[in-house]
């Protein structure tokens, strides 16, 4: 049950740090703050590469949290409870995988959505990841866990 | 012409925006976009074989959008790096018409070829190919760039921020930036953004009104056709057959919205005109957005991947505790 929970913190963990490393690569930035320049970092600058991971890291993250949640839900939901910091980040998380979702299906051929939902779907996806990065910094500083 | 947006109103504008999405309009209307009956894209076809490279369409193009042309501001303001922020700018370099640049969506690319024999000259109109699926509205971090439902894809000059993003991800390199426009003036010009991308946007504004492109209007010889996509493929497989010709932009980049059709193999047009810069080239494109396309489908199964791990791991401790 122990090594069950590592592993789920480990690919959490390494989800989370690929996710949010692709995610603001998809902005022209790492290429002009010589980012990119340092060895083997290259990839940061080549957009169709950061996409592409973008995408395998959303559809790790989102079986995780399926099987995270399913877990709860028949297994734990009488052991552990969610604590404040852990419904703010769940709602957090839950919101970035629905703006991202929306995304990808935006992104297929023959799909098209409203300009204005276009820009509201990107800066509330960056806004929430923002919050993520917030809300992750502040449960490890402060050693709040998300479950009691 | 771009409007001005001050940093506080963006921000507003931004948080206003994010706070509301989950809650009412950007998923509302992200569903409507989804279930509205679609509109068939407009498809432009070129003949090449027509084609007398007069120019008038570029003379066209250049007077119909003049008032969307940049006005930067100068000096421009510093931006760093400086090493790594290119100043682009066009503005003193408006009559140039042989490349495309912010001031010249449209040009003649010259080839010769051999045609039964015989050394003929060809002209062929280059500009935006209108992607089926474009990267460059698709890739836009910022959503400045937009696709309609009748095909044409267009940058939006109020909101790019000139990181040319789109020229990167474009497979022809189409769009040209601008610097010392737009809104990176108003927000933080030393360290983020570096004016506007322009490029053709098939004269949305004439679409609107049931007008025709500029371009296609002004051709003396009647390049170009417009019209729904089903109609204008059967148009250019006919002329092709006709013609013993080729096709280009059908199938580049997973479908474009512009047909070319040549009395002579692209391959050998392609070896022929003069590539680089502004000088987009023909060959062969793959889609771009295939991988992720690919992904997309991948991704419906993850929360299945998920729930069968969950209840697998339910099996396995019930069976434990027996």
């Amino acid at each position: 049950m122990k090594t069950t929970g590592k592993t789920r913190k480990y690919i959490y963990t390494i989800t989370l740090f690929f996710i949010t490393l692709s995610g603001f690569a998809q902005m022209p930035i790492f290429k002009r703050y010589y980012i990119a320049d340092i060895p083997g970092f290259g990839w940061l600058a080549q957009f169709y590469v950061t996409h592409i991971m973008h995408y395998i890291a959303a559809i790790v993250l989102i079986a995780l949290v399926t099987y995270i949640l399913i877990d709860f839900m028949f297994n734990r939901s009488r052991l552990i409870k969610i604590t404040r910091t852990g419904y703010l980040g769940i709602l957090v998380l839950a919101g970035l995988i629905v703006t991202g979702v929306l995304m990808v299906f935006k992104n297929l051929s023959n799909i098209y959505f409203g300009h204005t939902t276009i820009i509201v779907l990107d800066l509330t996806h960056l806004s929430l990841c923002m919050m993520l990065l917030f809300v992750s910094f502040y449960s490890v500083i402060r050693k709040k866990s998300w479950v009691i | 012409m771009t409007s001005k947006i001050s940093r506080r109103a963006f921000l507003k504008g931004s948080i206003t925006a994010a706070g509301s999405v989950v809650a009412t309009t950007g998923i509302a209307r992200a569903a409507k976009s989804i279930t509205r009956e679609k509109q068939e894209p407009l498809v432009t076809l070129l003949d090449i074989s027509k084609c007398i490279g007069c120019e008038e369409c570029v003379f066209a193009c250049q007077q119909a959008n003049a008032d969307k042309y940049p006005e930067p501001e100068k000096p421009f303001p510093k931006m760093y790096p400086t090493s790594k922020v290119p100043v682009e700018d066009w503005s003193d370099k408006k009559d140039v018409i042989d490349r495309l640049t912010p001031y010249n969506w449209l040009f003649i690319q010259h080839a010769s070829a051999i045609v039964n024999g015989e050394q003929i000259d060809l002209t062929i109109p280059r500009r935006c190919m209108h992607c089926d699926n474009p990267p460059c509205v698709k890739l836009c971090p910022w959503g400045s760039a937009k696709q309609e439902e009748n095909g044409l894809s267009r940058i939006d000059p109020d909101l790019c921020l000139g990181g040319s993003k789109c020229k990167t991800v474009c497979p022809w390199k189409i769009p040209e930036r601008q610097t010392g426009t737009g809104l990176y003036l108003n927000l933080l010009p030393a360290f983020a953004g570096n004016g506007v991308m322009y490029k053709c946007d098939r004269c949305y504004n004439r679409l609107e009104k049931g007008e025709v492109p500029a371009c296609i209007e002004a051709c003396p010889e009647d390049v170009q056709t417009i019209g729904p996509r089903s109609e204008i493929l059967k148009k250019a497989h006919a002329l092709a057959r006709e013609m013993n010709g080729y096709i280009y932009g059908e199938n580049e980049n997973g479908g474009t919205n512009t047909i070319y059709v040549s009395p002579v193999p692209f391959e050998e047009l392609n070896k022929s005109i003069e590539k680089g810069k502004g000088k987009p080239h023909l060959n062969k494109v793959k889609d771009m957005m295939a991988d992720g396309t690919n992904l997309a489908k991948a991704m419906i199964l993850a929360p299945i991947a998920g729930v069968a791990a969950a209840f697998g791991k339910f099996y396995l401790s019930s069976k434990e505790d027996k």
